[in-house]
């Protein structure tokens, strides 16, 4: 029984070295891993760019950059806010939509739809390094 | 939902002055104005006409010139004249430039025209000329000197070389921020015209030069610019008053820069942010301006407006008549020697609408 227990303790201990000399580990990344979601991440930012002006976004022709010259005046820090127009507390994206409903007679598009994830993200790479200010007017 | 305004708001807002058929706008009473010498003129600038397909366009922006249109006809006492600040179309098409023509010919005063660039880079104007006549040109009126300049050329080599095709260089333009742009010039040939226009009028004779770029260097990513702007000031220097009316910047902007007061029109078509709103990049805007309230985009004409001008003893008083804001009124103060706004220069005279971020 003892050498039993022995073999187990050492079964375990092998797994466990293996497994400290595995290369990635969940509480580990490396930089090669870095740098490609950096860039999954700013292909993003560039195709919200160009849906910010795309024609095709709305049903008129009007563009997001039409209004908002390098996504300014969209305020994505200060999201959520009360939107007094709203009527309530409302997030970045569904004021996007009210703006692709309205001056570019478009359709909504839904939350986590990468078009909007994609509208978000350059948004906000443009306002970048402003201190959030949820809630702000 | 975005709220168009309904005939019963507009009527409201107007007053019961629009239902008597007028709108008496005061004059700006001026302790040290002649009124002898006083003569108002109007201003509707950018409004963007953009056309979707066939004779469908963009509701929004159609409205917003048919408005000022409708309103400057309403004018009692009637203004000398109107000018129409640039950027009529959107594209510079026909289609769009003969839809804006058709709303601006409803207007019953004459109009002299500035060029934009979005009136400009698909034909380099040559449909607008049909239209509007000649790129620059000058003009006297009752004692004043008015030049009105093509001030958004650019260099040669990106007018002429640099795009494929005019379509494609209209639309590079058209995008305000747009890297691929090129900064607006006053240029040399018409800097040289310039020249020898002024050198004809005597420097005692106020002078107004109507501009659609700044002929200042606010922000060069958003084309608030003018390249040459040192130069063409260096041109307005010997005079004793000089006023320079520019629009495309689409907000309130007033400014003095030695003897040149200088004053931005609104948009009919939309407001757009100030340049420091943008935290991306350093810019400088004209430090004397109390910004314009920030825009309710829920109100489709909000921050959107026509403007109308007071001459008096050769300086420019500027009432801005905004559809859904309180009217501003810039108006030159002699004693300090700039445009001050009436109501809302002093730091402690701001509201919190004024407050842009």
């Amino acid at each position: 029984m003892k050498d039993n227990k022995g073999k187990c303790y050492t079964i375990v201990l092998a797994i466990l070295a293996s497994a400290w000399g595995a290369p990635a580990l969940a509480d580990e990344f490396t930089q090669a891993e870095l740098t490609r979601w950096e860039s999954e991440y700013m292909a993003v930012v560039k195709k919200g760019r160009e849906l910010f002006t795309d024609s095709k976004l709305g049903s008129n022709g009007v563009v997001c950059a039409q209004c908002h010259p390098n996504a300014a005046n969209t305020h994505p820090e200060t999201y959520p806010k009360f939107q007094k127009q709203l009527g309530k507390v409302a997030s970045l994206w569904e004021m996007a939509n009210w703006c692709i409903r309205n001056p570019l007679e478009g359709k909504d598009l839904a939350a986590d739809d990468p078009r909007m994830t994609a509208l978000l993200a350059y948004m906000t790479f443009e306002r970048r390094g402003v201190k959030l200010e949820p809630g702000k007017h | 939902m975005s709220q168009p305004m309904t005939r019963r708001e507009f009527l409201k807002s107007a007053g019961a002055l629009a239902a008597a058929g007028v709108l008496p706008i005061s004059l700006v009473e001026l302790a040290f104005a002649d009124p002898d010498q006083n003569f108002t003129f109007g201003y509707i600038s950018d409004s963007h006409i953009q056309q979707i397909k066939g004779d469908k366009f963009v509701r929004n922006w159609d409205r917003g010139l048919i408005r000022a249109v409708a309103e400057t006809n309403l004018l009692d006492p009637k203004p000398d004249f109107v000018i129409y600040g640039g950027d009529l179309a959107q594209l510079g098409s026909k289609a769009e430039l003969d839809h804006g023509a058709e709303i601006m010919s409803a207007l019953r005063h004459k109009t002299y025209y500035v060029m934009g660039e979005h009136d400009y880079y698909l034909d380099l104007g040559e449909y607008w000329s049909k239209l509007f006549g000649k790129h620059y040109y000058s003009f006297d009126h009752k004692g004043v000197h008015f030049v009105v300049l093509n001030s958004i050329l650019t260099y040669d080599d990106w007018t002429f070389n640099r795009w494929p095709s005019a379509e494609q260089r209209m639309m590079e333009m058209a995008g305000l921020d747009n890297p691929n742009g090129s900064p607006f010039m006053v240029g040399d040939a018409q800097r040289e015209w310039l020249r020898q226009d002024l050198e004809k009028v005597n420097k005692d004779t106020p002078l107004v030069v109507l501009s659609h770029s700044p002929l200042q260097k606010i922000y060069k990513g958003w084309n608030f610019w003018t390249e040459d702007a040192e130069q063409v000031q260096a041109l307005l220097k010997p005079f004793k008053k000089v006023t320079v009316i520019y629009g495309h910047v689409h907000q309130i902007q007033y400014n003095q820069i030695g003897n040149i007061s200088f004053h931005a029109v609104m948009a009919t078509a939309w407001p757009w942010p100030y340049p420091s709103t943008y935290a991306q990049a350093e810019q400088y805007l004209p430090k004397l301006t109390v910004p314009m309230n920030r825009a309710d985009p829920f109100f489709e004409r909000d921050a959107t407006g026509w403007q109308f001008i007071n001459v008096a003893t050769g300086n420019v008083d500027m009432q801005y008549n905004l559809y859904n804001n309180t009217t501003r009124t810039v108006a030159f103060n002699t004693q300090t020697g700039w445009p001050e706004d009436k109501t809302y220069q002093a730091a402690d005279k701001h509201i919190p609408p004024q407050s842009h971020y």
